[in-house]
Formats: C-alpha cells, sequence, structure tokens
C-alpha cells in the first residue's frame, strides 16, 4: 500500500485512498478541463487522460492554468507539469493529437468517469453521443453554458441518466469568457467527478 | 403523457418521435442532446425513434463555451 502524500492531510477522511486509483477522462484542456485537472489532482484523483491538441497561447492566460511560460507548449504537456507539481505521483496519459469521435473509445477505454471539457457545441455533442455509446454504464460530466460574468445563482447541474450537464445551459462565448464563470463550471464539474467516484452518486 | 427536463408535461400520442416532441415543445436550440430514460439518443436518430407514451425525457441544451 501506498504512502499517503502530505499534501492530503487535510482532505476528506478517506477520499485519498480512493480517488487515487480512480481514472478519470478529460477532453479539452482550456478554460474548463485545466481548471477541473488541478481541482482533481488536489483532490487526490491520481490517474488523469488528457486530450487536447491545442498549444497555449497568451489569450488563454485569463482564464486557463497556464502561465507565460507555457506559451507555444501543448496544453497537454504544460498541464501535466502543473500537475506533477502539486502531486508528483500522478499517472498521466497525454493525447496531444486532435480528437475524432472514433477515436474517443480507444482514447478513453481506461477511464471511469469523463470531463467533457471542448468549446464547441457541435464538439461537445459529439463527444457526449462518441461515450454514450462506447461506455453507456459510464458517467460523463458536460459542461454548457459559463460565458460572461456573474449569475452565479444560474449554475446548476441537470443530470439524466449518466450524463450531468453543469452551467446555465444558455449563454454563450459570444459574452466571452471570464475566469470566475469558467472556472466556477469547472470547479462543479470536478466536484460531481469526486462525487461520483467516491460512490456517493451511483457511478455505474 | 411525456414528462420533459422532470418540469415540462407533453401530450403523447401515437407513432411520437423525438423530433416530434421537440416540435410540440417549440424547441428550437441549435445544439442539444436528448435522453429517454437516462438513454442517450443520438442527433441522427431523432426523426426515427419513438418516443413511448409515459417517458421521462432529458433534453440539455448545448451552448459554446469551454
Amino acid at each position: 500500500m501506498a504512502t499517503t502524500d502530505p499534501i492530503f492531510e487535510r482532505n476528506v477522511p478517506g477520499a485519498t485512498e480512493k480517488l487515487r486509483a480512480a481514472p478519470v477522462g478529460i477532453a479539452g484542456c482550456g478554460g474548463l478541463g485545466s481548471n477541473a485537472a488541478m481541482l482533481l489532482a488536489r483532490a487526490g484523483v491520481g490517474r488523469l487522460i488528457l486530450a487536447d491538441h491545442d498549444v497555449v497561447e497568451l489569450s488563454n492566460l485569463n482564464r486557463q492554468h497556464f502561465f507565460r511560460k507555457d506559451v507555444g507548449r501543448t496544453k497537454v504537456r504544460a498541464l501535466a507539469d502543473h500537475l506533477r507539481a502539486v502531486n508528483p505521483a500522478m499517472e498521466l496519459a497525454l493525447h496531444p493529437e486532435e480528437l475524432e469521435p472514433d477515436a474517443v473509445a480507444a482514447v478513453f477505454a481506461g477511464a471511469d468517469l469523463l470531463i467533457e471539457a471542448f468549446d464547441l457545441a457541435d464538439r461537445k455533442r459529439w463527444l457526449i453521443e462518441a461515450w454514450c455509446r462506447a461506455f453507456p454504464d459510464r458517467p460523463i460530466v458536460a459542461a454548457s453554458g459559463l460565458s460572461g460574468v456573474g449569475r452565479t445563482a444560474a449554475m446548476r447541474v441537470r443530470s439524466s441518466g449518466k450524463i450531468h450537464v453543469v452551467g446555465d445551459e444558455e449563454s454563450d462565448m459570444s459574452e466571452g469568457l471570464c475566469a470566475p464563470r469558467v472556472a466556477l463550471a469547472a470547479a462543479m464539474q470536478a466536484n460531481i467527478a469526486v462525487e461520483l467516484l467516491l460512490g456517493m452518486k451511483e457511478k455505474r | 403523457m411525456i414528462t420533459v427536463n422532470d418540469r415540462d408535461r407533453i401530450e403523447w400520442r401515437e407513432g411520437m418521435t423525438v423530433q416530434d416532441l421537440l416540435d410540440a415543445m417549440r424547441y428550437d436550440y441549435a445544439l442539444i442532446t436528448v435522453t429517454i430514460e437516462g438513454a442517450l439518443v443520438p442527433e441522427d436518430e431523432y426523426d426515427i425513434r419513438a418516443v413511448p407514451d409515459g417517458s421521462r425525457v432529458g433534453v440539455f441544451h448545448l451552448a459554446h463555451g469551454g
């Protein structure tokens, strides 16, 4: 049995041990995915499968968990460094290639749960469809409607079967994307994921 | 009777498809995802998938941003 890193001393009792072996997939490592990944790592999730083909740009830094020194690097590799800076024992699978619907089953075969963290709605839809087709018994936590500012109480989660959707389901990124609301959605996704992985909600 | 999003009640009729249901609700968001009894219905089946009477249907609007 592995010893528990002191960083988790203040974690919820019992959570770290359960979450260490829980494999979580994250599709998209931008505003939602990078923030959700960091929160899951701090929660004690020990295994992440990260997929994103983008490289870090300066315009990402207003809301995504990257730094100026990351600009030009692939998001998955930069994020992997930040995750390991918190927990060096993280097991990470990195997929810097563009994720296509046909690849979802193979890329995320080892994931118990998927965080949908794409930006465009049509991609969100095909990802949800591809995941549910490949793994109908595994949960997916998606996000829809996290643009603009304020309207904190409009952020909610709705669930049906294994599909959970956080956000206001209305605001569009044409309003602009601002760190607090994006991170709020990412935190809601991570919170639901942890709850599912700990078996506090029905997982499978 | 069909229940949508645990809230809206839509009158069921024989042969009703997912698309008929969305039309009846005047649901015109461009990008949505639909479940029947918690199981996802792929978009290319909206025109052919029948909605059984008494179903609980989930309709999620997908907005850009992430």
